[in-house]
Parts: C-alpha cells; sequence; structure tokens
C-alpha cells in the first residue's frame, strides 16, 4: 500500500477509534479517574519524604509534585492496545477478520487507540487542571513544554504500542500470553519511572534502564513536560524513541510473517 | 455495479481458471491428554499430540464468473479449504491459485481482490452505525468514491437495508447484520469470493433474500464464487456446480444432475389414497405412506411405467420427484463411509 493509502486507512481508522470511544465516554472519564489513585499515592508519600529530607533522588518537593501530575496525561496518552486483547483475539479466531483486510493490522490497531486519545486528552484537560488546583505543581508552561512534550508524548505511545503489539504476537504460539505480559508489566513499573523517578532507583538499575524502551514510554515525556531536561537531553530521548520504534516495528515485521503462518483460525 | 479491472489476468482463448487447486491438505496438530490428576501431572512432563487430517490432497479448478457450491458435513474440510484459499490458513503442502497469486504470500494486491464472509460471525465495528463501517471498508480497500456510493446505494437498495445503516451493528438482528456484513464484503468489488455458510441460523424468508443478492451479485460481476452452506435451497438455488467434501477428500464435482445419477437410482412417486396394486409393488423398491396418500420409490427404469398404471386407474394427483439433495448427499455420504 502506498503512502497516501497508509495515511487514509490511518485517518479512518483514528476517527473510528474515536468514534467508539464517545459511545462509552463516561467508561473513559471514570478509568481516567481511576488512573488517579495510583499516582496521588505516590505523589502524597514521595512528597512526604522529600518534606523530611529535601529532596528525593534529584528530585525537589515541587518537582515530585509535577512529576506525578504530569504522569496522569502520559499513562493515558501511552495506553496501547495490550497483549491480553490479542490473546483473546487469537483464542476465539477474531483476528481472521484483520488478516483478510489488505492493511497492517499493526498499523490499522496502533491508529484506532491513537484516535481514542484526542477524547482522553479532552477528558484528561478537567482532571489536570484539579490536580494542578489541588497540589500546585512547579511547571512552566512555554512553548517548548507543547512542542517538545507533543512530540515525546507520541513517540512514547508509539514505542510502548509496538513493544506491546510485539509480546502479543506470541499468541500465535502460546495460548496464555498474559503471564508473560504481567512480568513485561512489573518491569515496565520498575524500570519506565512508573512507580518512582528513575534517579531514585540504584545507579546500576538507571543504566539498565537507560537502555531499555521503558522510561522512554513514561519518565522521559513526565521530564521533558515538567521542563527538566535540556535541548541535548530532550534530542538524546528522541532518538532513543526512534531507535527503539525502528526495532520493534522491524520485529514485528519479521515476526509476524511467522506468526500469520501459525494461525489455526479457531471458532471462526 | 462493474467488474474490476482484472490486470495481470489475460484473457486468453481457454480461459485461465480463477481457482486452480492441487494436492492441498491441511494437517492440525492437536494436543492429547487423558482425563484425571495423573495424566495431567504427566502431560507436565511429555506433551503428546496428535495429527488430525482435515484436508487431504484436494484438487479441483473454478473457472472465471463460476458459482461452484462445497458441501460436507461438519468437519468435512469445507472451511478450512476455504480459509487456505482465502490466505488465512497455511497449508501444510499442496499448491493454489487464485486469480494468479498464490495465498500463501498473503499479498496486499491478491487480498483486494477477494472476500472472505463467514457466516454468523461479525467483522464490523460493533458500536458504531453501518455506515461508519463501510467507511472504514472503502479506506481499508481503497476504493474511490464514486465507484464506493454507487455500490454501496445500489446494495442498500437490492437487500432493502436503508433503515439499518444509521443503527449500531450491536442493534441489528442476526439477519440484518448479514445483510450489512455481506454489504460491507463486497463493496470493493471482490473477483473471488469465498462464502462460508452465510445463511447460517437465518430464517428462510432472510435466506432467500440473501440468496437473490449473491446471485445478482455474481450475475452483475461476473465474480468466481465458492459457497459452503448447509441448507442445500442455498446449494440449489446458487450452484452451476457442487463439491461434495468428507472427511478432507473430494467424492463427488460435477453438477446436481451427475450426483443424482451418480447416487440415486431411483425417483419417487406419490399419489392420493392408499390402494396398490401387485404390480405396482412388483415395479418399485418400497412402498410407504398413510390412508390418505402413498409414497413409492420407483426405479428410474419403471418410472414410466408405474405412472401409466396409475393413469389408467384414474389417480390424477400424482407427483414424480426426484430424491431431495439432502437425502442424495447423505447417500454419497454413506457410501463413502461403507
Amino acid at each position: 500500500m502506498n503512502v497516501r493509502g497508509l495515511m487514509a486507512v490511518g485517518w479512518a481508522e483514528a476517527r473510528v477509534g474515536l468514534l467508539q470511544e464517545m459511545q462509552f465516554r463516561i467508561v473513559g472519564f471514570l478509568q481516567l479517574l481511576g488512573f488517579l489513585i495510583e499516582p496521588i499515592v505516590l505523589l502524597v508519600v514521595w512528597r512526604t519524604v522529600s518534606l523530611e529530607s529535601g529532596s528525593i533522588g534529584s528530585y525537589s518537593g515541587d518537582e515530585i509534585v509535577a512529576y506525578y501530575v504530569v504522569w496522569t496525561l502520559v499513562r493515558a496518552m501511552n495506553l496501547a492496545l495490550t497483549p491480553y486483547v490479542w490473546e483473546w483475539w487469537i483464542q476465539f479466531g477474531r483476528v481472521s477478520h484483520l488478516l483478510m483486510h489488505p492493511t497492517s493490522v499493526y498499523w490499522r490497531s496502533t491508529m484506532n487507540f491513537a484516535g481514542m486519545k484526542l477524547l482522553w486528552f479532552t477528558m484528561w484537560l478537567p482532571i489536570g487542571g484539579m490536580l494542578f488546583l489541588v497540589f500546585r505543581p512547579n511547571i512552566v508552561l512555554t512553548w517548548r513544554t507543547f512542542v517538545f512534550g507533543f512530540f515525546a508524548l507520541w513517540g512514547a505511545y508509539f514505542v510502548r504500542a509496538s513493544y506491546q503489539f510485539l509480546i502479543g504476537l506470541i499468541g500465535f504460539w502460546t495460548t496464555r500470553v498474559a503471564a508473560l505480559f504481567e512480568i513485561i508489566i512489573m518491569s515496565e513499573i520498575l524500570l519506565s519511572g512508573r512507580l518512582v523517578p528513575m534517579s531514585v532507583m540504584p545507579e546500576w538499575v538507571q543504566s539498565v534502564s537507560d537502555v531499555l524502551p521503558f522510561k522512554w514510554t513514561f519518565q522521559f515525556p513526565i521530564e521533558v513536560i515538567i521542563g527538566r531536561l535540556n535541548s541535548p537531553d530532550v534530542f538524546t530521548g528522541w532518538m532513543f524513541q526512534a531507535g527503539w520504534f525502528l526495532l520493534l516495528i522491524t520485529s514485528i515485521g519479521l515476526v509476524w510473517k511467522r506468526a500469520v503462518r501459525r494461525y489455526t483460525a479457531v471458532g471462526s | 455495479m462493474g467488474r474490476p479491472a482484472t490486470a495481470g489476468y489475460a484473457r486468453l482463448s481457454k480461459p485461465m481458471p480463477a481457482i486452480e487447486v492441487t494436492d492441498l491438505s491441511k494437517t492440525y496438530k492437536v494436543p492429547v491428554r487423558e482425563s484425571g490428576l495423573r495424566n495431567s501431572v504427566r502431560s507436565l512432563f511429555k506433551r503428546e499430540f496428535r495429527e488430525v487430517l482435515a484436508v487431504d490432497q484436494v484438487s479441483f479448478e473454478v473457472p472465471e464468473g463460476q458459482l461452484i457450491g462445497f458441501l460436507g458435513p461438519n468437519g468435512a474440510g469445507k472451511s478450512t479449504t476455504l480459509k487456505m484459499l482465502s490466505g488465512l490458513l497455511y497449508p501444510t503442502s499442496g499448491q493454489a491459485r487464485v486469480l494468479g497469486h498464490d495465498p500463501r504470500l498473503r499479498e496486499e494486491d491478491y487480498r483486494r481482490r477477494i472476500a472472505l464472509v463467514m457466516g454468523n460471525r461479525n467483522s464490523l465495528q460493533w458500536d458504531l452505525p453501518v455506515m461508519d463501517s463501510f467507511e472504514l471498508q472503502r479506506a481499508i480497500y481503497q476504493v474511490p468514491k464514486v465507484d464506493f456510493q454507487r455500490r454501496r446505494d445500489e446494495f442498500i437498495e437490492l437487500l432493502d437495508v436503508a433503515d439499518l445503516v444509521t443503527k449500531p451493528i450491536r442493534n441489528l438482528s442476526l439477519g440484518e447484520r448479514m445483510k450489512v456484513e455481506v454489504i460491507a464484503s463486497l463493496l470493493h468489488a471482490p473477483e473471488v469470493l469465498f462464502l462460508d455458510e452465510p445463511t447460517l441460523g437465518l430464517d428462510v424468508t432472510m435466506q432467500k433474500r440473501l440468496r437473490g443478492f449473491i446471485a445478482n451479485y455474481q450475475k452483475e460481476s461476473g465474480a468466481s464464487i465458492i459457497l459452503t452452506s448447509h441448507y442445500m435451497a442455498d446449494v440449489e438455488a446458487l450452484c452451476d456446480r457442487i463439491i461434495v467434501i468428507h472427511e478432507g477428500a473430494i467424492l463427488y464435482d460435477g453438477d446436481i444432475g451427475g450426483l443424482r445419477s451418480k447416487f440415486v437410482s431411483h425417483r419417487l412417486i406419490s399419489f392420493g389414497g392408499n390402494e396398490v396394486s401387485e404390480e405396482m409393488v412388483q415395479l418399485s423398491d418400497s412402498v410407504e405412506g398413510s390412508p390418505e396418500r402413498t409414497i413409492l420409490k420407483v426405479p428410474n427404469d419403471n418410472v414410466a411405467d408405474v405412472a401409466s398404471l396409475l393413469l389408467r386407474r384414474g389417480v390424477y394427483d400424482l407427483s414424480i420427484e426426484n430424491v431431495p439433495l439432502e437425502d442424495i448427499i447423505d447417500m454419497a455420504f454413506t457410501a463413502d463411509e461403507s
């Protein structure tokens, strides 16, 4: 398919994703509210610690508040199709009709979720506003915040969507891919900055997280938006995102060819 | 409706078959485990598998523009064959070419020229109005807007679904959903159409409507169609030719008349009343019926004699019928098993 065709399918899928999500806007809003529990607990704990010790890792008390407020935005924006869905699709033959279409399933599913983000972002605005009012994070909003943050957020999404898609493809070999996904999620929580900024972790853990994709999907966009990174660091982060994205889509391309050969179209 | 361009598919003096299948086979590897705790523990260390031959060296050709019926009991290998031809399943061995493409390669250009419709399955956007799903199909298949609108409006009118297309799919009945599924699968004007039980679970009226629509599409577009169905009415109404498949192998390939003469050597003569002469009994294979109506199973060679005997006796409400297709298929399977 040519680039024009690919873009047309991408836009059509994004539109469908947005329309689907609008059917369940209340559910989506409640889900976003549910996401608040995790960062608020972490925010309160780490702010208390920082008030006693002066700072957490290299973060001041104000920065840690900003970190977890922006966390809520990043969490909403890097949500992607999970391997749980893949497991279900493959197990019950729901992937059959997608395989029959003359377009990439990766592209369609990624753009479908991308379309939903417009609604999620809109719904996040009042939630983010409320968090700003309650916790008063120290974030200076400039053009840099929006432009750099925009690209870092989308980069984070495409990297996260890609590794989740790749894990999902394991469903063509085993019907219980969710167990593996749990391990990946655990690694992500520890090594992405989702639980705590990586600078709080031991040096060797930070080194490991630098070369894995997780940090570039959570901590990096958060730090870009709260203005903790200078331009060269932002550029380096984008390069890591781009590198991981290319590596992951190449891997998806290679695995996909073998995966579809194993499909048995169970139940459909 | 308009037939799409068939690039790379040159018309020769002898038309190239739209579908060519040679010794196509599919074997599934399925895990086997006896019930019980001991066997469950044992399977942790040693897993056992069994090979199931779903399709066994099937060969046939489908000329351009032909509509064939693929018949067989559950598990005969019909759907597996269709899925291999559409590129959904990878064959274990053998060759297939559809419109000059090898389905195993799953080329985009190939998938753009075919469609697979699976009965009782939903491939559209569950929560959105039907029109949104149609629009997505347009983008996926890159159908020019003018062609898309013309086909969409024509199909909507033919299947009388104008009042359904603004409703979300989840609010449609099974029959309504199948109608819009079929429309969606034809919007890109596929040159080869695989229909796997498209009328499954539909009431008689809905089946008839869908049948008429498929026949019309085939006539207008000249598409080659393979249809699997458990409803013989579908097959009798639509198919020029039938392939009977049993336990993965082809039992019969030809027209319905040929199937009759191969497996059935008699007809059914029924008439009002229950008076049967000794001569009629001798000319018939069996006599069944009720006090009101009698049914004679008569060898083809004796049909004229029995009919004339009945007419001489003044019986005018007699009917001579072929054995129903369902029964013939059943005879074919029974003959194969014995």
